[in-house]
């Protein structure tokens, strides 16, 4: 039941990222990027994760993705090349056979890999007793407050910065 | 309930997602496409955070994540302020042809 919803989004989280890096137009690439934070989304609904889900909905696919398309309207960029145009052959090989030696890394030691049993307190009666999005909040403004009030730093830094280089 | 997906799956997508945005940096001339990429690099950890959460049965996982995204959304503000920055030095938006820091 479970891989119904989950096959279909994983292919289109997979498609889209695809797109994502081989579409010529940057304004297509920002929009199969949407498409993938949105099937990213369901994917976190289907762990359980609702309030992560909305986030990224809501600061991805919104906040994140409308700045991108505002500097790609702003700034009018020209078409770029295909890759395998603008590179010669050898080293395209070399980045291909790199990325395919780390996805091996990756998927096989993951594939072959099983998890421990679980131990933690959250369990799926703990979060439906209580709700996914107020045991976050819970723990943010506890167990995690000090690194919740670093983040407010980080983005006043990132506020006062952006307007210090974007500034004529 | 009896075919939920396990653990495995959710990891192999997440792999699988990273090397593609490690492929879009490698392959990419264009800044804000390697900037996608990168995107497409964070949302690949989030959701190991997020799967691990679930199956380890700890909400340690989402809260990392939202910090991740808060993150992500600093250094997008930060880069594109760069990268209109540097259109305005530089009419091009091709990453071999910035390198202003080279000398």
């Amino acid at each position: 039941m479970e891989w119904l919803v989950f096959v279909p989004l994983a292919a289109m989280a997979l498609v889209t990222a695809v797109l994502v890096i081989i579409l010529r137009n940057p304004v297509y690439c920002a929009l199969s990027l949407v498409g993938t934070f949105f099937a990213l989304s369901g994917i976190y609904l289907l762990l359980q994760a609702q309030f992560v889900a909305v986030v990224q909905v809501i600061v991805y696919a919104g906040a994140i993705m409308v700045l991108f398309l505002f500097v790609v309207m702003l700034l009018d960029l020209g078409h770029e090349l295909p890759a395998w145009l603008q590179r010669d052959r050898p080293r395209l090989l070399i980045g291909a056979g790199a990325v395919a030696i780390l996805l091996l890394e990756l998927v096989i030691p993951v594939g072959s890999w099983t998890a421990r049993a679980p131990h933690g307190p959250q369990t799926s009666e703990v979060v439906g007793a209580a709700g996914n999005t107020q045991l976050v909040g819970r723990l943010l403004f506890t167990e995690f407050l000090v690194p919740f009030e670093i983040t407010s730093i980080i983005l006043l830094i990132a506020i006062i910065g952006a307007m210090v280089l974007a500034r004529r | 309930m009896t075919a939920t997906v396990p653990l495995n799956a959710y990891l192999i997508l997440s792999a699988a997602l990273f090397v593609i945005g490690v492929a879009g940096v490698l392959i990419r001339r264009n800044v804000l496409v390697i900037f996608m990429a990168i995107e497409l690099m964070l949302n690949a950890v989030n959701l190991t955070f997020v799967a691990f959460a679930r199956f380890l049965h700890s909400m340690d996982g989402q809260i990392i994540v939202l910090f991740v995204m808060a993150v992500a959304a600093a250094e997008v503000a930060i880069g594109l302020a760069i990268i209109i920055a540097l259109h305005r030095n530089k009419e091009s938006m091709n990453v071999d042809e910035i390198n202003l820091l080279k000398g």
